[in-house]
């Protein structure tokens, strides 16, 4: 009963989503909602149409968590991915661990924004909010199709199974139980813009109150893609048990690229708010974010990653995606060609101004975002013509560095600049500065070691971003500075802290791979490894053997880590726990590998492996950071805007106070 | 499947593995989980190993793997960068056994080409924008376009 709830809720929102994007789409052709009211016929639809879709989505996900949590054995969905001895933890996550369920996760979370925007969001122009909802109503109607055409989660057995087939017990994790729900709000706040763009375009309001509107959902849905990749890329770190934390996988390429375009988008919004200039860029890039969200929906889910070949032969979901990705994406560009001269660049700005440095970056961003692309589905282009090529780390880091560098220099310098027109002598002192810190970090780093080329460059800038990240600062009163540009300086230091991270992991790591017995000890670093030894131990749904390790760091006091190998029966699979220790100037990271035979006195010898990783904690710190910062400027922003709106009621019910006395007072004296 | 790919691993690699390893190979290979003793060696053969794809996982480098095959092949590039040759050879000797796809360096053939043009248009592009944007904004007085 309770999936066929769900099933039932699903597509009553379906139909509503119907009902959203005609009647807006009527409203709009029969010209209500002209005059600044909501009382057309189809007009007055709209609103009440996105709030009921969204209630309904929302309660057919519940129904889903609550088929996975009570491990519901006659739903196939279930059954495929559940077990029911599983911590109740992770069959609720469980819920979204699978195509259906994570699909149904994102038109919940979509439906939620549209609902909220219908009910809350009041300063737009009417007829530019009834083309937003309409589209978010079109773009929901796809998503909605294909979920209930070629992927209903809430499909039945014909006979109930006896027991569930588990999930994947790498994917029992607490990160990467939360990593595809955070990415996914984040995809689902670039629709959202999307929607706004469109609803801006297509009504000819491209103006800043349109971009003050879009610009919290674009902040939003950047700091959730932010915690998104921030956190998949610790998980990969400590559940792959190889210290890896970015290995330019298509996968993380999917998550990376929306996060690309909603960097630039993000910037090019704040233009068009501030300065009412990057009109149309700003609608460019609205469109290429959630286009680029749409590419990792594609890739991630088509299987196309797997094998080209084996999208080829089980293309429905592919292909499904492909035509909705064919049909928002070029039906947006269609409308933005016949529409995007009518709209007006904006007002123009100097050569060294804030807006300058600010295109400057945008179009860096594009281009990294263009070579993450390339290097993505190349090899996915030749390999349909049986070429297999590899594209990896020595591809990417150096290509995209070519953006990235200037990118970064220019980053720097940025924020100090003035709106519309700065002499560079203004800020002399600040560009000495950073520029001095830069030039020293790169000698002194060129001087001490032999590090590659991209480690020391990036060792140098992180230092002069960090400090040209507070520069903005100087000389205001630091109690009268408004919480966005705290939110500005918190996500450039971020940046830098994290460019630190990776650079430092880079450049200082050291390894120690060691076949060991019981009592030997080796060292890492100045750390000394010493393994205690090696006992089997169970968990609720694994076996697993527990090193016993001591580190200890110079004369301190050693500690006991215990990394694990552990092996999952439902299904069969093994894993290993790494032991971080984490120090404030970097991580030591254990790894228990498998056993190596016996030595020469019939010991058992057992496969260790220790990497020593200086300030490698600061490249998700930085993550942490950017993130907060992007919250903080969330929160200034709009309340920012709510007080403005305040004042301006108040001055308005003034105006009116005060013209109601005068006609009193009138009518008195005659 | 896996085990076949494995064996004719072992095949290829046996002749050329080190004297007196070969035989015994099956189970990790000496230097699968062992580093070299000279520490400029282990480096070269480390940043090599993580260039490599490991042909049974799914977007792993051999350096970041604990498949059987990932364990033979950095046996592989340890002992023959331990043999003196320069891990540009070691990458020829990989490419030419299992094919480009091993390689995570991309070079410049006839199927790769695109992979280095385009970027280089990007970077022109890149260039007409800035100074098409930035020479058109030079006068800020002409407030509308």
């Amino acid at each position: 009963m309770i999936a066929e709830i769900g099933l039932a809720a699903l597509w009553l929102a379906a139909a509503l989503a119907a009902l959203q994007l005609f009647a807006g789409a009527l409203a709009l052709k029969q010209g209500e909602g002209a005059e600044g009211n909501e009382d057309g016929h189809f007009a007055q639809l709209v609103r009440p149409a996105a709030i009921t879709q969204a209630l309904l989505a929302a309660l057919a996900f519940v129904m889903l968590l609550w088929c996975f949590a009570i491990t519901d054995l006659s739903v196939k969905l279930v059954v495929t991915n559940s077990h029911s001895m599983k911590p109740m933890l992770y069959k609720l996550t469980g819920t979204w661990g699978n195509h259906e369920g994570s699909m149904l996760l994102w038109v919940a979370v979509m439906a939620l924004s549209g609902g909220l925007i219908a009910w809350l969001e009041r300063r737009l122009p009417v007829r530019t909010m009834l083309a937003t909802l309409a589209t978010q109503g079109f773009v929901a109607l796809g998503f909605y199709a294909f979920l209930i055409l070629s992927s209903n989660p809430f499909e039945r057995l014909p006979v109930p199974a006896p027991e569930g087939q588990g999930l994947n017990p790498l994917l029992q994790d607490i990160g990467l139980a939360l990593h595809p729900p955070t990415l996914y709000i984040g995809y689902v706040g670039l629709s959202v813009a999307f929607s706004f763009a469109l609803g801006a375009l297509l009504t000819r309001q491209v103006t800043p109150e349109f971009a003050r509107v879009m610009r919290p959902w674009v902040l939003g849905a950047w700091v959730f893609l932010t915690l998104g990749i921030t956190a998949g890329s610790y998980w990969a770190y400590y559940e792959l048990g190889w210290g890896g934390y970015w290995f330019w996988d298509p996968v993380e390429n999917a998550s990376l690229m929306p996060w690309l375009a909603a960097t630039a988008l993000l910037h090019s919004t704040s233009v068009l708010a501030a300065r009412d200039a990057l009109r149309t860029w700003t609608i460019m890039l609205g469109v290429v974010a959630f286009s680029m969200s749409m590419l990792g929906t594609f890739l991630v889910r088509s299987g196309v990653l797997t094998s080209v070949h084996a999208f080829a032969v089980d293309p429905e979901r592919g292909s499904f995606i492909l035509v909705l990705l064919a049909l928002y994406i070029g039906g947006a560009l269609t409308i933005f060609a016949l529409r995007a001269h009518s709209i007006s660049e904006g007002k123009r700005f100097a050569v060294s101004s804030r807006e300058s440095a600010l295109v400057f970056n945008n179009v860096m961003l594009s281009a990294i975002l263009g070579v993450v692309l390339l290097g993505t589905l190349y090899p996915l282009l030749t390999e349909a013509f049986d070429v297999r090529v590899s594209v990896g780390p020595p591809y990417f880091n150096p290509v995209s560095a070519i953006f990235a560098v200037p990118m970064f220099l220019v980053m720097a310098v940025g924020p100090l600049l003035r709106w519309r027109e700065d002499k560079p002598a203004r800020v002399q002192i600040q560009l000495i500065v950073v520029s001095s810190a830069i030039l020293g970090v790169l000698a002194l780093v060129a001087v001490l070691g032999d590090y590659s080329l991209l480690a020391t460059i990036g060792l140098a800038l992180a230092v002069g971003l960090a400090i040209a990240a507070f520069l903005p600062l100087r000389g205001r009163r630091l109690t009268r500075v408004p919480l966005a540009t705290w939110g500005m300086v918190l996500a450039h230091f971020g940046v830098a802290i994290s460019l630190f991270g990776m650079a430092s992991e880079s450049a200082f790591t050291k390894e120690r791979l060691a076949a060991m017995v019981a009592g030997e000890s080796v060292s890492v670093a100045d750390w000394q490894i010493t393994l205690d030894g090696v006992d089997p131990i169970a968990g609720p749904n694994w076996t697993a053997m527990e090193a016993r390790i001591s580190a200890s760091r110079g004369s301190a006091e050693p500690v006991a880590v215990t990394p694990q190998a552990r092996t999952f029966w439902a299904p069969f699979q093994a894993t290993s726990e790494s032991a971080l220790l984490t120090r404030w100037d970097g991580q030591l990271y254990a790894v228990l590998g498998d056993s190596a035979g016996v030595d020469a006195e019939g010991m058992q010898r057992w496969q260790v492996r220790v990497w020593w990783k200086p300030f490698v904690t600061f490249i998700w710190y930085g993550g942490l950071l950017i993130s907060l910062g992007g919250a903080l400027a969330i929160i200034g922003r709009l309340s920012a805007d709510l007080k403005r709106r305040k004042a301006a009621r108040r001055g308005a019910e003034r105006r009116n106070e005060a013209r109601a006395l005068a006609a009193e007072m009138k009518e008195e004296l005659v | 499947m896996m085990r076949a790919m494995f064996a004719s691993v072992a095949l290829i690699a046996m002749p050329l593995a080190a004297p007196g390893a070969a035989q015994d190979s099956m189970p990790p290979a000496p230097y699968a989980y062992k580093q070299l003793e000279d520490p400029v060696l282990e480096a070269q053969a480390k940043e090599l190993m993580a260039t490599l794809r490991c042909l049974t996982c799914q977007s792993q480098t051999i350096a970041d793997s604990d498949a059987p095959m990932a364990g033979d092949m950095r046996h592989q590039v340890r002992s023959r960068i331990a043999a003196g040759q320069s891990p540009a050879q070691v990458r020829e000797w990989l490419r030419a056994s299992y094919g480009d796809y091993v390689s995570y360096e991309p070079e410049v053939s006839a199927t790769t080409w695109p992979l280095f043009l385009i970027p280089l248009v990007f970077l022109f592009t890149v260039g007409l924008i800035l100074w098409r944007r930035l020479r058109r904004g030079s006068a800020p007085e002409g407030d509308q376009a």
